[in-house]
């Protein structure tokens, strides 16, 4: 199968593999996928107190293109807002990192991982009727 | 990354041409050309006696008469032949119910498929968790109108070997036509079709050191099997399979049978030795499991699955090794092996397995980068998966709910 | 001594340009194409790229192009393919056919197909009377050879589309005997499905390809592995295929060139032939492949004289080599109308761009030798 190069690089080199505290109340944590269908994603996220995003780290189960695109978007989520954030869409991880169509779902998968992380992260935050 | 070619551990898909095989082929396309079906003139001749030549080398492997093996362009077209050949000759008599098994090359299922579009009805047997068919299970599948049954030798994937013998025997105590897909077994297994209760074998030359595009039908002359043609034209074959033969190809499959016949004794063994060595290395990996029976195996397969890293992403990382993942002729597919399937491993296990096949030009240093080279990416793998932190963590994955997806 | 091969129409010597692309497939490129590794994928594009030559050999796409294992494989895939998917009504080829066209034919009749042969004319050309008539009749599919084997007569394939399209009949032409010979293009002729064959081209054997048109479903006739977008499973022949496409590119750029010198050649060799009153079936035809003569001496049995040429050292066929197991006259001679005594007499001399206005030179006087001795006997034996 051929991979683009940029697929290739987050593979070879990911960016931000890792796991924050789940338990923080800062931290938001989106896990999506099932092993069955061959992709788990996890996706943190830490804010700090200006709401922005400080710090996104994940850990994928899946193929190249999987762990690619979930390299790719904790590049993207630094620096950003929930709401900026939360626009982030498939079609643009797709197309930065050129997936081939039967791949396209690697990047819906990653989209989901970021609004599952960003509702996690909301439910704890002051306010929300979650928050305990 | 290294630049040099990876090391080739898919010796299942395909089959380097041995060195002495392509040089017994390249005279016959350069100098001796002809048409075998050509008699009128010594190019014609040189060809046909070579093709004779040929059909007695494969027919020694298998203890056979050069007159019960037909030329076909490889075990696709035999495993097509063999079925269609045969259910449509004897279903008037016997009966149109099929037995083979899940885990069969898809040759044979999708040709048994296609068979019950046209009003065959087919049983397809679960093999048991090791990959090996019940002979329980097969005598009860067998039915008063059951016309054929279809069992591989020895399985393209997990590389275990059926008991032939007994099902053969099952198959002629209640008429039943009996074919064998042998197409990986060649070279690995000895096979003796002068005592084996088999009706109609297939062979592939690429599968044990010869050339693609070649392969054979076995056909039983006593009892006499009868098959109906399913490629007409000039009548070659003995009637059973028309279409000019490609000589060069012949010679190949004849010269690579031969060899394999010579060698094949002291080569399992070193490939047996390559094998456990791989095994032992491999096992040392956590969460890692064999897919199929160690013991009825041939010593050429390691099919394994390392836990908690997905398949592809596996495949990507052993770049520097020529391997499968489930079948070649299925990798283009992002579906998980049937067979591991069939074998009731779960779908993550199936997607995160290996094929290693190890051959005839396979050496030790190639086994030992390959654990090496294992270990390490499986390593790197597992840092990345949620799965293996889930484990770690004394997670039971089985218990957890995921999200839809 | 050294044999002259006159039967280039039974299969062609490889060119020495094609074994080298070859040869690298035989060895060190082993790789299955499905496989997803680099072994695998070197032979993948291989194999694409052999798919780019013979489409752009025939004015296709190469998605057009099936592979299969010979020109035999690709007739009966077409006939039984595209038939398998049709209501059957009526299937027409012509009567002179090569038996792999006619044999899968005529099993369609199990299927519940009228199946009928449309004549020639004494010329060996389809009669398109006979075409127009039988098509009176719902038909589905119509096969007829862009040239003949035998006697190199070209058919009217144009007329042939032109009068199946009428009648929504679709069109398979084998086009085995025609490719390299003469211009063959997809689109000018207007059929739905094209059978091509390397061995014939100076590629190797184990090679073929039915070029379809895209409106065409078809049935596989190998089920499997699902290769070839599922129309035809069963791993690649890598090497045959790569080689298939080398001789469709050479054979394509060389085509004026083979054009000019074996209709010279032939000129020479059917003027010898006039001179011996050797009969040569459809000479009076211009539309003939330029490499081929087929021609027969009254009272001289074919087989015999192919054989005393070929103690002289040359060699030709008598008929085709496919029926040249049995003794029955040529089946095109008599759907020709030639008498069967004379058909009995068929002598098929088939040229290529490797023989010489010598070798034509030297095979005359042989014949003419030959020809009297045997003339001879055959007096005495009276």
């Amino acid at each position: 199968m051929a991979y683009s190069d940029k697929v290739l690089d987050h593979y070879e080199n990911p960016r931000n593999v890792g796991s924050l505290d789940k338990n923080a109340s800062n931290v938001g944590t989106g896990m999506v996928g099932a092993p069955a269908c061959g992709d788990v994603m996890k996706l943190q996220i830490q804010v700090n107190d200006a709401g922005i995003i400080e710090d996104a780290k994940f850990k994928t189960y899946g193929c190249g293109s999987a762990i690619a695109s979930s390299s790719l978007v904790t590049e993207w989520l630094k620096g950003k807002t929930l709401d900026q954030a939360a626009e982030i869409k498939n079609s643009a991880i797709a197309e930065e990192l050129a997936l081939p169509p039967v791949k396209i779902h690697c990047s819906v998968l990653a989209e989901d991982a970021i609004k599952a992380a960003v509702a996690d992260l909301k439910s704890k935050q002051p306010g929300s009727k979650e928050a305990a | 990354m290294s630049d040099r070619a990876p090391i080739y551990l898919d010796y299942s898909a395909t089959t380097p041409v041995d060195p002495r095989v392509a040089a017994k082929m390249i005279p016959f396309i350069t100098e001796h050309y002809g048409n075998p079906a050509s008699r009128s003139h010594p190019y014609g001749w040189t060809a046909e006696k070579a093709v004779e030549n040929a059909r007695e080398e494969v027919a020694k492997l298998v203890n056979a008469d050069p007159r019960e093996i037909v030329w076909t362009s490889g075990a696709t077209e035999s495993n097509n032949l063999a079925i269609k050949g045969a259910a449509n000759f004897y279903a008037a008599s016997k009966g149109k119910h099929i037995i083979t098994v899940a885990t069969e090359h898809k040759a044979v299922i999708d040709t048994v498929r296609e068979l019950e579009r046209q009003g065959f009805e087919a049983t397809y047997l679960e093999p048991e968790p090791n990959g090996l068919v019940d002979l329980e299970k097969f005598k009860a599948a067998i039915r008063p109108d059951t016309v054929l049954a279809s069992v591989m030798l020895v399985n393209n994937e997990i590389g275990v070997i059926q008991d032939i013998t007994a099902i053969g025997n099952i198959c002629r105590a209640n008429n039943v036509i009996f074919h064998v897909d042998a197409a990986q077994a060649t070279g690995k297994v000895v096979i003796d079709l002068e005592t084996l209760p088999v009706d109609l074998m297939s062979f592939s030359a690429h599968k044990t050191y010869g050339p693609k595009g070649i392969g054979a039908l076995y056909v039983r002359r006593k009892p006499r099997i009868r098959i109906e043609a399913q490629m007409h034209g000039g009548g070659h074959e003995r009637g059973m399979r028309s279409g000019t033969l490609a000589t060069h190809q012949i010679v190949g499959m004849g010269e690579a049978f031969r060899i394999a016949h010579e060698e094949m004794a002291a080569e399992n063994e070193r490939i047996r030795m390559l094998r456990d060595r791989l095994l032992h290395g491999l096992m040392e990996i956590e969460e890692t499991y064999v897919n199929g029976d160690l013991d009825h195996r041939v010593p050429h397969n390691l099919n394994m699955s390392f836990n908690f890293v997905e398949g592809e992403s596996l495949i990507m990382a052993v770049k520097d090794i020529a391997v499968s993942s489930g079948s070649a002729c299925t990798s283009a597919s992002l579906e998980p092996s049937y067979v591991l399937r069939a074998l009731g491993r779960s779908d993550e296990l199936a997607h995160s397995s290996i094929r290693f096949s190890i051959g005839r030009f396979t050496t030790q240093a190639d086994v030992d980068y390959t654990i090496d080279l294992l270990k390490s990416k499986i390593g790197k793998l597992r840092e990345l998966s949620p799965l293996w932190e889930m484990f770690k963590d004394g997670i039971d994955l089985s218990k957890v709910q995921w999200a839809a997806h | 001594m050294n044999t002259v091969y006159f039967d280039h129409n039974s299969t062609t010597a490889l060119h020495p340009q094609v074994l080298e692309v070859m040869l690298p497939f035989m060895t060190a490129q082993h790789g299955n194409p499905t496989s997803r590794h680099v072994f695998g994928r070197n032979a993948r594009d291989a194999v694409e790229h052999a798919r780019t030559q013979i489409a752009e050999t025939v004015g296709v796409q190469a998605s057009q192009v099936v592979f299969t294992a010979s020109g035999t494989e690709a007739n009966n895939f077409a006939i039984r393919g595209i038939a398998g998917n049709l209501a059957p009504s009526q299937m027409l080829y012509s009567s002179i056919e090569h038996p792999c066209v006619s044999r899968p034919a005529l099993a369609l009749q199990t299927n519940g197909w009228q199946v009928n042969k449309i004549k020639v004319d004494p010329h060996g050309q389809l009669d398109l009377e006979h075409l127009n008539a039988l098509l009176q009749r719902p038909t589905g599919l119509i096969s007829v050879m862009l040239a003949n084997n035998e006697t190199g007569a070209l058919q009217p394939l144009t007329a042939v589309t032109a009068a199946a399209k009428q009648h929504k009949a679709f069109v398979h032409t084998d086009a085995v005997q025609a490719l390299g010979k003469v211009p063959v293009d997809f689109y000018d002729l207007g059929v739905h499905a094209m059978t091509l064959s390397s061995h014939k081209i100076g590629g190797p054997l184990g090679a073929g390809a039915l070029v379809l048109d895209k409106r065409v479903d078809i049935q596989p006739l190998l089920l499997g592995g699902g290769q070839e977008k599922g129309l035809r499973s069963g791993t690649e022949n890598v090497a045959a295929i790569v080689g298939f496409g080398a001789a469709c590119a050479i054979a394509q750029q060389q085509l004026a060139d083979y054009q000019t010198h074996t209709t010279l050649l032939r000129s020479q060799l059917e003027a010898g032939l006039h001179q011996l009153k050797a009969t040569v079936f459809g000479a009076e035809n211009a539309q003939r492949l330029p490499n081929t003569s087929f021609f027969a001496f009254h009272h001289i049995e074919g087989e015999t004289l192919v054989t005393a040429l070929d103690k002289a050292g040359f060699a030709v066929a008598s008929g085709s080599a496919c029926s040249s197991d049995s003794t029955e006259p040529s089946h095109v001679l008599l759907a020709m109308g030639v008498e069967e005594e004379l058909a009995r007499g068929a002598v098929r001399v088939s040229l290529s761009a490797h023989n010489t206005v010598e070798q034509v030179d030297a095979f005359l006087a042989t014949l003419a030798q030959e020809v009297k001795r045997l003339k001879a006997m055959t007096a005495i034996a009276a």
